[in-house]
């Protein structure tokens, strides 16, 4: 912890006052503007837990029933808000069960602190009951992380946690704190931090990149922007929609970059990837210039690289120069925060409205709502499908809800079809792909925004990872609309068993529980629907509830997500069917 | 762009921080990529810490690592450079017999002959140290063997660049 910060002098004068470790923890976290938390209490970090009772008026604690659920909840706060999820649990399993959850955030760039209690200094390395090596197991999944072992050293070590995990790229933080730093007692003062020595959130933009890429734009005929979640995190949303509006170009997104764009809006043409849009998928083999904004390549939005837009000319809005050149090699790389390059660049943009190109997007959609949405939204065969339920959704939201998806099929047709009015509404689990994540991240949400409308959707498969937050939901009496779409089976492995392991269904069917039962067991109010002529008003009932409600839709058991690109080909072999 | 590997020393400017070390090798690790030698010492700057890490890697693989390796909060700055583009010294003792040092005057020779040095005697062993370049070491080892090592240890590679490596300003810009 001898890192060099470097202190603000402007709040050089704060008053010393002599204090406990643990009552520290908790009068940083009220500094730093936290007013929630998401945890589990247990021996080491008990003393903490003793100041939070304490001062419950200032910073509420919110008991999820399994520390997963702790940080998946803070991921959900930090998603739909934009300010850091915090997390707390205990030493050794407390700490390990944060890990899932810490991974997800790294890989899907979300603030998040978690403050673990670790045993006492002198017991460190004795394998001491509940001692785990929490900073050795965090390493590698948290953007930094360090131990404790004096109380004098925490304020600095939390201040410095706010501002690595909020800054550049946002992340994870984790920071262990042994027990006998969280009693001894110390002459507190907390100062922000404003600058770290050896970190550069934000590289400086290479002068001439700009003028470059404009150069580029203004000249291209068939240009085509791919947005991720770097225009969210950066708040880059209405430099982003000027960007797009005065150069004309058909703009496309990654599922984390959803809803930073209207889903209405005209020249947004949709998701990327697997199981993508068919126009962006195929064109993005035909544009000319390609313009990435806050995206890094994914494997799942890229496929084979080796016959990924190679005709095109690429531009790469991006903050973290370790992006560049990394998957797909750059023509010009435009480094810096989303808004400050989009704001800079707009200027030296010509307006341009791109006809001929944008009908080559219509004609596709075409077929594609031919061959598969139509069917998928407005179905006439028997089977409830998961696509017509998203769209009752929609119907009765009027696309102004925040969707919180799970991991698996329901996942992928959410993104699809669900319509976003709104900016930070589709909060998911994208880079790790994490069962589980829905239902804790929804509560998270909800009380980060309880203006919002906050629909957690779910399979049957992902919900039961982490059905115990039903509890939380409950103990909190968090407004969360629950929707399991119940196929019984794990049906995004079943679909790739029927496609490529010759239908041989290896442990992906489920015998499902009464989820309604469980939900009303913990006094949720609960429905199922079986019929299609049920479906509105069931939607309609739940959205108009003031409270929690679960509903569980019996969807088509053998539903497949279409288009689709298979593992490892090309985005231009997307298939229908 | 060479896609043929080739050695690189790496240097990384770091905090002097517990835990680095563990991230910095976890990099390697991920990527299934062998460190060859690692050394972590004091660099030239006051508090800053100095790691030098060779691996055998494709150019463009190596301007990745360094990405990753840059991402690290508490790394100050990367480099990476070709044999040709550094200074590089290895270090190695050897504790021998010392019967041997009077029975076989090869040995002497050996000695002499490698500018390696006798850094202590006693009644039975003695040391021998030799700092060079790699295939020095290697040469010097070849020859002692068939005498019998008792113990053998071998450094890391320390290594300056030849161009500069500007540090110092760098830190007087972040304050």
């Amino acid at each position: 912890m001898e890192t060099q910060t470097i202190k603000n002098k402007e709040t050089d004068l704060t008053v010393t006052e002599r204090i406990s470790g643990s009552e520290a923890i908790v009068r940083c976290l009220i500094a730093e503007g936290v007013k929630v938390l998401y945890g589990y209490p247990g021996g080491a970090i008990m003393p903490v837990y003793d100041e939070l009772y304490k001062y419950q008026d200032k910073i509420h604690h919110v008991l999820t029933r399994h520390e997963q659920g702790a940080t998946h909840s803070a991921q959900g706060y930090a998603r739909i808000s934009g300010e850091i999820g915090v997390a707390i649990a205990t030493s050794g399993p407390g700490a390990t069960n944060l890990i899932t959850g810490i991974a997800d955030a790294q890989i899907d760039s979300t603030p998040m602190i978690c403050i673990t209690g670790q045993v006492p200094s002198h017991l460190l390395g004795s394998d001491a009951f509940q001692e785990t090596d929490i900073v050795g197991i965090s390493s590698p999944v948290t953007k930094w992380n360090c131990q404790v072992t004096k109380a004098s050293q925490i304020p600095e070590a939390i201040a410095k946690a706010f501002f690595i995990a909020k800054s550049g790229r946002p992340g994870p933080v984790l920071v262990d704190i042994t027990k006998d730093a969280q009693f001894e007692e110390f002459d507190f003062s907390y100062q922000k931090c404003t600058k770290v020595r050896s970190y550069v959130p934000v590289p400086k933009t290479v002068s001439g990149t700009l003028e470059a890429a404009a150069k580029l734009i203004n000249g291209a005929k068939k240009p085509m922007i791919i947005w991720g979640q770097g225009v969210v995190l950066s708040e880059a949303e209405e430099a982003f929609k000027a960007f797009v509006e005065k150069s004309g170009i058909p703009a496309a997104w990654t599922i984390l970059g959803a809803s930073a764009l209207p889903t209405s809006h005209r020249l947004n043409v949709g998701m990327l990837g697997m199981h993508g849009n068919y126009a962006p998928n195929k064109l993005t083999n035909e544009c000319d210039v390609l313009i990435a904004i806050g995206m890094r390549f994914d494997d799942r939005v890229t496929g084979d690289l080796t016959k990924y837009a190679k005709q095109a000319k690429v531009i790469h809005f991006e903050i973290d120069p370790s992006e560049i050149d990394k998957n797909v090699k750059t023509d010009v790389a435009v480094l810096g925060d989303a808004k400050a390059t989009l704001t800079a660049i707009l200027p030296l943009i010509n307006e341009n409205t791109h006809t001929a190109w944008h009908q080559e997007f219509k004609d596709l959609y075409a077929i594609e709502y031919e061959k598969v949405i139509k069917d998928d939204l407005y179905p006439t065969k028997e089977g409830l499908t998961m696509g017509e339920v998203i769209h009752q959704i929609n119907v009765h939201s009027n696309g102004d809800a925040a969707i919180v998806t799970d991991v698996g099929q329901h996942q992928m047709i959410a993104c699809r079809y669900a319509e976003f009015n709104k900016t930070k509404s589709n909060i998911t689990s994208g880079g790790l792909g994490t069962m589980g994540f829905g239902l804790p991240a929804a509560i998270g949400a909800k009380m980060a925004a309880p203006e919002r409308e906050v629909v957690s959707i779910s399979g049957d498969g992902g919900y039961q990872m982490t059905i115990q937050e039903l509890g939380t939901i409950f103990q909190q009496k968090a407004a969360v609309k629950v929707v399991v779409l119940n196929n019984d089976f794990l049906g995004m492995v079943r679909q790739w068993q029927q496609l490529f392991f010759d239908k041989r269904y290896a442990s992906t069917e489920m015998i499902n529980p009464n989820f309604v039962a469980i939900a009303e067991g913990y006094y949720l109010k609960a429905r199922k629907v079986t019929k299609r002529e049920d479906l509105a008003a069931a939607v309609k009932e739940m959205m108009e509830s003031k409270e929690a409600y679960f509903l569980e839709v019996c969807v088509e058991k053998e539903g497949n997500v279409f288009p689709m690109v298979p593992s490892g080909a090309s985005v231009s072999d997307i298939r229908l069917s | 762009m060479s896609t043929e590997k080739q050695l690189f020393t790496i240097s990384v400017y770091t905090e002097n921080n517990i835990g680095l070390l563990n991230r910095i090798s976890a990099i390697f690790q991920r990527r299934h990529i062998n460190i060859e030698s690692l050394n972590t010492s004091p660099s030239e700057i006051e508090g800053v810490s100095k790691f030098t890490i060779v691996v055998n890697m494709t150019d463009e693989n190596m301007k990745k690592i360094i990405g990753q390796i840059e991402k690290q909060v508490e790394v100050i700055k990367a480099y990476y450079h070709k044999d040709e583009d550094t200074i590089y010294q290895e270090s190695c003792i050897f504790k021998m017999q010392s019967d041997l040092l009077f029975e076989e005057r090869q040995i002497q020779n050996i000695i002499k002959d490698s500018n390696a040095r006798i850094v202590t005697v006693n009644k039975s062993f003695f040391v021998i140290e030799k700092s060079g370049r790699k295939e020095e070491v290697d040469l010097i080892y070849k020859e002692l063997k068939p005498f019998g090592i008792l113990q053998f240890t071998r450094s890391g590679r320390v290594s300056v660049s030849k161009q500069p490596m500007e540090i110092s300003q760098m830190l007087t810009a972040f304050n």
